[in-house]
């Protein structure tokens, strides 16, 4: 298994505040990966990096088979590169359909002559209505996605990311606001994306991250406190002291 | 299961947005009933001067569909289009008074003894043109203006360059909101400065007038060259709305109407917001300078006066109230406000009589404009157009403050944000 | 008859005590020596006469000249005696001798003429005058004096100026005789050495009369030569072509020198041509091909050869001609030496004028700058703390300026009108402010386009109530008598005192904010409903309350900068707009949500502009066009302003 993602010696601090505090982190292809950490750990700051949002102070983020920097590109380009976010809270544009958003997401020229006379074909077509099958939005393809319930709207923006075909899937704490039975579906989407792509998940929900069955990083101040499988760090002096006992 | 519906983004492009026939039938039929009742080529039931009027509302509703594209479906509130709208005025008015006068001062010169040469003739048309500014050379941005060609090309060049070059450097350094709405309408102010000054080259404060008569044309009356322009403006507003309904219904709608919903999310599906603002940003700049260009041979007269940031203001206000976010909204809107404006304060409204006071219109319409404008903003955010929803009861979600979900409590979406 | 009157009043006069005038004293003598160019009375030949009276050296001297300047000086028609005198009434003359200034009599006027100089002469005599009053026992009379050599100096007086020098007394004065010798002798000294060193006096002096003095020392005249001579007093080498000196102008300056053929207009060149037709034929060319410049100088020079037109220079020749010759200066206004040192003074004096412009460029861009503030300061506070665009900012400056406008109307003593004018400015826009922020703003918190746009609707409306209420024309808003005037640090550097009140009143307001905002209850309040509303809230605070009252403290504000904007400039419905953009830069170039930014931001903004108009002084539109070009260039690199926040703070 190759590296696709390397974070080495990454910091950054918000006026003086050092949310992130030499952080490395690795993953390979196809690996799926869960990191937990208590509020303010820096685990949204850590996407934001990833993902060109936040500029770091110093440290390397290296991407791809290339070995590209990902410091250097734009919000776009590391999304067209195949690193793919889903937030924390649902943000589907409310305004357009169910179909308009998945179109939108599937994986396509992103440049705006491209677009404007961009014709979807059946093929695109057919895609869309297969992802809109597996994320249980079949029925609701046209209608405005504003008009979803709070867990249709995850699953929306998870077929959203899965239409992006990425290569990386950053999931932000996916199972909020989902029945248990809803959590079962997105944690086997998850596993069966990790068989062709990298998939890091921040979750809180222990039994979620439990279910997973995969890898675990903590982060701590910013920083990696430990990593191994679930069991091995929640053994751990220092994670159990800063997140699950005291 | 849904395959109907999934068919349905390629059937043709008029079967899909009904209201683009609907418009286009509107107009056609309104241009002909028009045409039928006019001075020049029917029955004279509309004067001249009010066939002029609607001539140039038309330009004013192409150029409100301009700014309801770039605001009402990108979220960008430009407070420059109507210095874009200028521009195409300006450059088509640097021609028509270039050919006019040249034909006058050929005539004078005809006269003479010698026959003129290119150089008297130059001068003799600089000294007409610039003598209210007291020059009498040719600033170097009137070496086109003896083409037409070019300076028809220069209406969508100028205007499109100046959006470009301006869109590149706000949107790059991600100047967004409120931000960005000031740095256009400090934009315009600039211009509109830089043309106050007579050392501009077109002619400061004075403008360009005489605009309404055409080289070569004098003949013509009036009554039918106001036809004419009427006939191009509502083909400029027929294709304008043909093209901005084709450029919202596709992908790209979606593309842009996502960037006002959620410009960073748009980011992070890899989609390069600032070159789709920026195309949206020129776009629209080249459509008003065509508006603006059909428009001032109309008007007779552009001056710098037209170009302050007051006028992009009432475009604004216009798109506001006619229903930013529909095309139609933005061609009611400006025909409606424009046409009540100049109702108004063409002193065709009765005063009113308080006894102790009496109400002018002229003088009072701009507050009501003004408030009635207020009244929008806070209660029907919809605009006018949004009474199209009641007829056709289409209920669209309230995009702001809904709700995050079980585990957010009670917060509203927009809060949660902060 | 006639002369029969005269002898009888001759004899009356003899009879009288005018036997007792003295017709030898020295004086008298003098006068008749002059006698006849006196009584001719011509500007051109009176010279003499009052060189000799001023030069005589004789205590009367000064008592004739004045006498004679005030049309108070009479000759006996008999005896050709001068005498002055006062009219007792239309026909009678008290007459006085000027040997010891003792009356002579009473008598009828009929025997005297009275000598009447004209405006020319009394000039002249005036000059003369001047020698006496500067040892005139009264300063004042000799303040005069040298009042009188300052703005009208001439040679003469150098001399007379070196005299009095010795027996000054009043230091003051004597400072300022000293100083004006050195002036005269610039322009007046005999050797060139004494005038350097008078220059070199002037080393870095920043009187306006020393460069007066100065520049003509300087003047040149262009001249044109085959070589450049290689005579002391050449200047510059000037380069045909450039800003100094078009080709046409050296053309010219050879045509004047006889060095070349003089050319000829297009118009002249045209009526020629006309003058000239011939049976649709111009010297052998048909007319109708006259079409273009180059078909008539050949036409011209056809006509030319046959001698009916003088020839004249063609563009060729005049390339020629210029290329053939050098062009220079040469100085005419002293000698060589003179030139150098004087080229030494005024590059001194020029460097310390470039530094005191300077500081009163800063001067003026620091009080534009604290107008700025103060019209920022309200945004600031409303677009920095709350967020809240209010385009109608503009129109609470306006609506404070004509509330002092409508104060003045009903309290007429300036001072005490502005003392009311201020507070009720504030009162007027805070309860406008309140009352906006309850229809309108509150309902559209964190939608700021719309805030935007519908503030944009409100200040439409305030613009045109006001047109509608008080006119087109702009309103007087008066200072008190004890802000006209400017402080006179030199002759470069001043400051009006409304400028410093305005720059006080600045600070005031930077010392309130800040004051308001970190040490009472209310700006910990605004602090924590600015950062958290929702914790703000549940802490006990009512951020309902506290959004108005910041809105209404920063509309308040607005007012009370109306009011001294309105004193600095005039009172018009649109001066709103006028400041409104360049208050938006000034908060969003100094960075959102900082009074410190804000205050930094004015500055910029404030010398920037200064700046721009220095550079470019005849057009302040140009430099308001710049200006903001410049900031739209600057928001380019500092997205954020001058003082950007960062981190998750920076994107609430």
């Amino acid at each position: 298994m190759s590296t696709l993602l390397e974070v080495s010696g990454v910091s950054v601090s918000f006026d003086g505040f050092k949310a992130i505090n030499n952080l490395s982190f690795q993953i390979a292809d196809a690996e799926l990966r869960a990191v937990i950490g208590p509020n303010g750990a820096g685990k949204t700051t850590f996407m934001d990096i990833i993902t060109g949002k936040t500029k770091p102070d110093e440290g390397r983020v290296v991407y791809g088979d290339r070995g590209d920097s990902l410091l250097k590109m734009s919000e776009s380009k590391i999304a067209q590169a195949g690193v793919g976010r889903k937030f924390q809270r649902p943000t589907v544009f409310e305004d357009q359909s169910v179909f308009d958003n998945l179109m939108m997401a599937l994986k396509k020229t992103r440049g705006p002559l491209a677009v404007l006379f961009f014709k979807p074909s059946s093929e695109d077509e057919d895609k869309v209505a297969k992802l809109a099958a597996e994320i249980g939005l079949s029925g609701a393809l046209h209608r405005k996605s504003g008009e979803l319930s709070h867990g249709q709207k995850q699953w929306l923006e998870i077929g959203m990311l899965l239409a992006q075909d990425p290569r990386l899937l950053l999931v932000d704490e996916p199972a909020a606001g989902m029945t248990p039975a809803e959590r079962e579906h997105t944690t086997d989407i998850l596993r069966e994306a990790a068989k062709t792509r990298a998939v890091v998940v921040v979750e809180h929900d222990m039994e979620f991250v439990r279910r997973l069955n995969c890898k675990v990083t903590v982060l701590h101040e910013g920083s990696v406190l430990a990593e191994g499988s679930l069991d091995h760090v929640t053994k751990n002096e220092q994670v159990i002291e800063v997140y699950l006992g005291r | 299961m849904s395959d109907v519906a999934l068919g349905s983004a390629r059937r043709p492009f008029a079967l899909r947005f009904p209201s683009v026939l609907v418009f286009l039938a509107i107009l056609s039929i309104f241009t002909v009933v028009v045409t039928v009742l006019s001075e020049g080529f029917g029955v004279g039931v509309i004067s001249t001067s009010f066939v002029k009027t609607l001539g140039k509302t038309l330009c004013l509703c192409l150029v409100a569909l301009a700014m309801d594209l770039v605001w009402g479906y990108c979220g960008i509130l430009s407070l420059g289009h109507m210095a874009f709208f200028g521009l195409g005025g300006y450059a088509i008015g640097m021609w028509l008074m270039y050919a006019r006068t040249e034909i006058i001062v050929l005539e004078s010169l005809a006269a003479a003894e010698l026959p003129p040469t290119p150089e008297e003739v130059s001068d003799g048309i600089a000294t007409q043109i610039f003598g209210v500014v007291g020059a009498s050379e040719f600033p170097p941005i009137w070496a086109f203006a003896h083409s037409l060609p070019l300076q028809l090309a220069a209406v969508v060049v100028v205007p499109g360059l100046l959006a470009l070059v301006f869109g590149w450097l706000a949107f790059r350094s991600r100047v967004t909101g409120v931000y960005l709405s000031i740095l256009t309408q400090a934009m315009t102010l600039a211009l509109s400065l830089h043309l106050f000054q007579n050392d501009s080259g077109l002619r400061g404060n004075n403008g360009l007038s005489g605009l309404q008569n055409l080289p070569g044309l004098s003949d013509v009356p009036q009554s039918i060259v106001s036809m004419w322009f009427f006939w191009a403006s509502a083909l400029a507003l027929g294709l304008g709305y043909i093209l901005c309904a084709w450029v919202v219904s596709g992908k790209f709608g979606s593309v842009i109407r996502a960037i006002r919903d959620d410009e960073a999310r748009v980011r992070f599906l890899g989609y390069p917001v600032e070159a789709f603002k920026l195309v949206i940003f020129t776009l629209t700049a080249v459509i008003a300078g065509i508006a603006g260009a059909l428009y001032y041979p109309q008007a007779g007269i552009v001056n710098p006066a037209e170009i302050a940031p007051i006028a992009s203001i009432y475009l604004a206000v216009w798109v506001a109230i006619g229903g930013r976010g529909r095309l139609y909204g933005a061609v009611i809107g400006a025909a409606f406000v424009s046409l009540l404006s100049t109702w108004f304060t063409g002193g065709q409204a009765p005063d009113i009589n308080l006894g102790f006071y009496t109400i002018q219109w002229v003088d009072w319409w701009i507050v009501i404009l003004g408030l009635s404008f207020v009244a929008v903003t806070l209660f029907a955010p919809k605009g006018i157009g949004g009474l199209v929803d009641v007829f056709i009861d289409r209920k669209s979600p309230d995009r702001h403050g809904a709700d995050l979900g079980p585990d957010q409590g009670a917060l509203r979406e927009q809060e949660a944000e902060k | 008859m006639l002369r029969i009157a005269a002898f009888l009043v001759a004899c009356l006069t003899w009879m009288t005590p005018a036997s007792a005038q003295q017709a030898d004293a020295p004086i008298q003598q003098l006068l008749q020596t002059h006698s006849e160019i006196l009584l001719k009375s011509s500007r051109r030949t009176i010279g003499p006469a009052v060189d000799a009276l001023a030069n005589s050296g004789l205590p009367e001297a000064q008592t004739v000249l004045e006498r004679w300047q005030n049309k108070e000086m009479w000759v006996d028609e008999d005896s050709g005696l001068f005498v002055y005198a006062e009219e007792v009434d239309r026909d009678t003359l008290r007459i006085f001798d000027f040997a010891d200034g003792s009356e002579i009599g009473v008598v009828p006027d009929d025997g005297f003429d009275q000598l009447k100089p004209n405006s020319g002469i009394r000039g002249m005599i005036g000059t003369a005058l001047v020698q006496f009053q500067l040892s005139d026992p009264d300063p004042a009379n000799r303040a005069t004096a040298l009042d009188a050599i300052e703005r009208g100096a001439e040679e003469s007086h150098l001399a007379a100026l070196r005299a009095s020098i010795p027996t000054e007394q009043d230091e003051a004065l004597l400072q300022r005789k000293m100083r004006l010798e050195r002036l005269l002798t610039i322009r007046y000294g005999q050797t060139d050495a004494e005038r350097i060193e008078a220059i070199q006096h002037f080393d870095g002096d920043l009187g306006v009369d020393v460069r007066a003095a100065l520049n003509p020392l300087l003047a040149v005249r262009v001249e044109a030569a085959e070589a450049l001579p290689e005579d002391p007093d050449i200047g510059r080498v000037l380069q045909p072509g450039s800003e100094a000196l078009s080709r046409d102008d050296a053309y010219a300056l050879l045509v004047s020198a006889d060095l070349a053929q003089p050319r000829i207009s297009r118009a002249d060149k045209r009526a020629a041509l006309v003058a000239n037709i011939d049976g649709g034929q111009v010297a052998g060319v048909q007319v109708a091909t006259l079409d273009t410049e180059a078909a008539r100088d050949m036409a011209y020079a056809a006509l030319a050869e046959q001698g009916v037109v003088e020839a004249v220079a063609t563009e060729a020749e005049v390339d020629e001609r210029v290329a053939n010759h050098v062009f220079f200066e040469r100085f005419i206004g002293a000698p060589p030496e003179v030139v150098v040192a004087a080229q030494l003074a005024l590059a001194s004096i020029e460097n310390k004028v470039a530094l005191n412009q300077a500081v009163d460029l800063s001067l003026d861009a620091l009080s534009l700058a604290s107008i700025y503030f103060l019209a920022a300061i309200g945004l600031a506070i409303t677009f920095g703390v709350m967020g809240v665009i209010n385009m109608a900012h503009g129109e609470f400056i306006m609506m404070g300026a004509y509330t002092g406008y409508v104060v003045q109307l009903f309290i007429p003593d300036y001072t005490l009108s502005i003392l009311v004018a201020i507070p009720l400015a504030f009162m007027v826009t805070f309860g406008a402010g309140v009352t906006m922020e309850r229809l309108v703003i509150r309902w559209l918190y964190h939608r700021p386009l719309e805030t935007l746009l519908a503030t944009f609707g409100i200040s439409i409306a305030l613009q045109q109530i006001a047109k509608n209420i008080f006119g087109t024309q702009a309103r007087p808003l008066t200072a008190p008598g004890w802000l006209d005037g400017s402080l006179v640090i030199n002759d470069i550097v001043s400051i009006s005192y409304i400028r410093i009140a305005i720059f006080v009143l600045a600070l005031l307001f930077l010392a309130l904010f800040l004051f308001v905002m970190n040490r009472t209850r209310l700006g910990l309040e605004v602090r924590a409903v600015t950062q958290n509303p929702r914790m703000a809230a549940s802490m006990g605070i009512n951020p309902d309350k506290i959004n108005m009252l910041t809105f209404g403290f920063g509309s308040g504000i607005a007012g009370i900068a109306g009011v001294a904007i309105g004193l600095y400039a005039k009172v018009t419905s649109e001066m709103g707009s006028d400041y409104i953009v360049q208050s938006f830069m000034t908060v969003v170039v100094g960075g959102v949500g900082n009074i410190w930014g804000t205050l930094l931001g004015a500055t910029m903004v404030g010398f920037l502009q200064k700046g721009i108009e220095w550079l470019n002084p005849s057009n302040t539109l140009a430099a308001q066009t710049y200006m903001i070009l410049f900031i739209i260039l600057f928001i380019q690199f500092r997205p954020k302003g001058i003082i950007a926040l960062k981190g998750r703070a920076a994107e609430a």
